[in-house]
């Protein structure tokens, strides 16, 4: 038994005393990061890449806690979706159709935890799934040369800006914004500085991080600015907290279904979690019928969106770490991370370092089960961190943000430019164009050309290689149908707005 | 509509002038069937079609805050700015005592709170960083004590 050895193997790494504290203190902020208004997952992760740097921490430890933060901010996601109405992040948007009403009816408690073990459902059976998965798309991905690479790539952009905007041309137009930041800087195969318009900083080119906190948390700043802190108020009040073990039991096909499709959708490349909460919560709807209730306040509506949404994030994690293409806003800001640490996600990921893959694995067990213990019985401890109001909260990320920019180079350069793409994520998300698109550019552009280029090379200028093998075709056939489609779709795949009072 | 067609303008711009310039680049002597240019040119091109979309079909107005509220957030980038600039001669608790109580003010505009914020984060975080990262920060200007 292959995995039975390599999960021991993980879980040898993953439970002396020192990671094991990581995985504790990543679940604990992690929940808080995805429980507050305005601090979601790829934010926080974000703004915590540049400190877990200046801890000095190896390449496993710093990505058990990055992990684990992750896995942390799913779950605490849903506690401002059901209390305040105010999704902590995208994916939690579903959550609050019916999470939301069932607080207002009373039951916040019974609707916390009810998405709390269906958040432990979700991510539990993605991390089975990403164990029997991933090894075997491991060994796919060895036959995958740069033309099939350079079709992986464009598939995530594709499917990426065709599912997850509502604007096709805005979506590419965000891929082409962050892939063109890509090129600025020295070319690596011919060694000339490009696009640097003779600026000396950027010669190095534009650091990820930099772009990534900017967009995420600086913009972020601006839009409470923009709202004056509003809608900070906790919209419902939580009385005794118990476990209703009859809705559990009630719902727990639909967690089942829900992981499954949530799973799915989070390993297509750029689809991600918000694809998934919305795919579960939508066919539970349709499973249920008119009958159901979906919007009113009912259990399945709250266990569909938040299993399929957590097993999103476990499902997204198996192209990020096989391929080395993201499958979510998040998982881009993971693969930054391991970018830093100076590990190359892929097939040789596998069997050169087990020991960081394995290791993974084994935390996200652990932290799951960690988050499910924590997220019961501490929730009231969430719910009064909650209330710190966004007045005080933001101006602590953005200075956590400069701190942590600046202890990266050095440079006063680096911080301008993140205040720099502050607003443009401010115009950006004004004008609803997807920043996670721009992310993306910046971290795969040079790959991408780079795949291009030696596809090129070894079919000696013949464009025609790009299309030689049936593994690079299928690719291209799924990209430009996962674009077009969506836009046919659109009518009928509607998106349900959020619940007001 | 406005802001739509506007903002796919001024990208179409950025997108012939990134072509422009992407045609500058040097070629050196290592060089493979694609070379150095190629790929930027084609991302221009792509982009300045999308931009081009974008003002021929624009999306619903978006919601714009009122002057005011942009005159507030500019003023915060300037704040902004200017802490980026201060954080080395000027140490690092005066200046993000200032632009955080400035910040927290710009968010909710109560006073008392915003400097009770910015003097408190600036001295919670000064403790964090320095001594449970160890980050090694400089609490005041050179020469003051």
């Amino acid at each position: 038994m292959d995995i039975l050895a390599n999960l021991s193997l993980g879980f040898s790494i993953a439970l002396s005393p020192y990671t094991l504290m990581l995985a504790v203190v990543g679940c604990f902020l992690g929940t808080i990061i995805g429980a507050l208004p305005g601090l979601g997952p790829s934010n926080g992760v974000a703004i915590l890449i540049p400190v877990t740097f200046t801890l000095g921490l190896d390449a496993t430890s710093a990505l058990v806690l990055m992990t684990a933060v992750y896995y942390g901010a799913m779950y605490g996601g849903r506690i401002s979706s059901i209390l305040l109405n105010i999704p902590g992040d995208e994916p939690a948007l579903m959550t609050t159709l019916d999470g939301y009403p069932m607080a207002k009816a009373g039951r916040a408690g019974d609707a916390l935890v009810l998405s709390g073990v269906a958040s432990f459902v979700g991510a539990l059976l993605a991390t089975i799934g990403l164990m029997l998965l991933a090894p075997m798309l491991a060994r796919v991905a060895y036959v995958f040369g740069p033309a099939e690479y350079f079709a992986l790539y464009l598939l995530a952009f594709c499917t990426l800006g065709g599912m997850a905007s509502n604007n096709q041309a805005k979506a590419a137009l965000a891929s082409c914004l962050g892939l063109g930041i890509a090129m600025i800087g020295v070319d690596s195969s011919s060694g000339m500085p490009r696009l640097t318009g003779g600026n000396l900083h950027l010669f190095d080119g534009i650091d990820f991080l930099v772009a990534i906190v900017g967009l995420f948390a600086i913009a972020e700043v601006f839009f409470f600015i923009e709202g004056h802190g509003k809608g900070g108020a906790v919209g419902a009040t939580l009385k005794k907290v118990r476990v209703p073990w009859a809705d559990i039991w009630s719902t727990r096909w639909t967690m089942m279904r829900a992981s499954g499709v949530g799973f799915i959708a989070g390993i297509l490349p750029g689809a991600g979690a918000s694809l998934g909460s919305f795919l579960a919560y939508m066919s539970e709807k349709s499973i249920a019928g008119e009958k159901g209730g979906f919007g009113t306040g009912v259990p399945k509506g709250i266990a569909a969106p938040e299993a399929g949404n957590n097993s999103a994030a476990g499902g997204a994690l198996v192209p990020m770490l096989t391929l080395g293409v993201p499958g979510s806003g998040t998982t881009a800001v993971l693969l930054a991370l391991l970018m830093t640490l100076n590990i190359t996600p892929g097939p040789t990921l596998f069997t050169d370092r087990p020991e960081v893959v394995w290791g993974l694995i084994a935390s996200l067990l652990i932290a799951n089960v960690v988050l499910l213990l924590m997220n019961v019985p501490m929730v009231k401890i969430f719910v009064r961190i909650l209330q710190v109001p966004p007045a005080i909260l933001l101006p602590g990320v953005t200075m956590v943000s400069f701190v942590g920019i600046y202890s990266l180079s050095g440079s006063y350069f680096d911080l301008l430019l993140m205040i720099a793409f502050g607003l443009l994520g401010y115009v950006l998300r004004k004008l609803d164009i997807p920043t996670v698109p721009v992310i993306l550019g910046i971290l795969l552009g040079g790959h991408m050309e780079d795949a291009l280029r030696r596809a090129m090379v070894i079919g000696e200028g013949d464009p025609a290689y790009l299309f030689s093998s049936p593994i690079a075709i299928g690719l291209w056939v799924a990209a430009i149908a996962g674009f077009i489609a969506p836009m046919f779709l659109r009518n009928v795949l509607k998106k349900p707005q959020r619940v007001t009072d | 509509m406005a802001s739509d067609r506007i903002f796919g303008l001024v990208m179409a711009v950025v997108a012939l002038a990134y072509i422009a310039s992407a045609t500058q680049i040097q070629t050196s002597f290592l060089s493979d069937p694609v070379g150095p240019k190629a790929f930027p040119i084609g991302i221009g091109i792509v982009a300045a079609i999308c931009a081009c979309f974008m003002v021929l079909k624009p999306d619903p107005e978006p919601e714009w805050p009122a002057a005011r509220t942009f005159g507030a957030i500019a003023l915060s980038v300037v704040v902004l700015v200017a802490y980026a600039y201060a954080l080395k001669p000027l140490g690092f608790l005066i200046p993000t005592a200032i632009a955080a109580g400035f910040l927290s003010y710009q968010i909710g505009p109560k006073p008392a709170r915003a400097a009770v914020a910015g003097l408190g984060l600036s001295a919670g975080l000064y403790v964090v960083f320095k001594y449970a990262l160890g980050l090694g920060l400089v609490p005041f200007p050179k020469g003051l004590f």
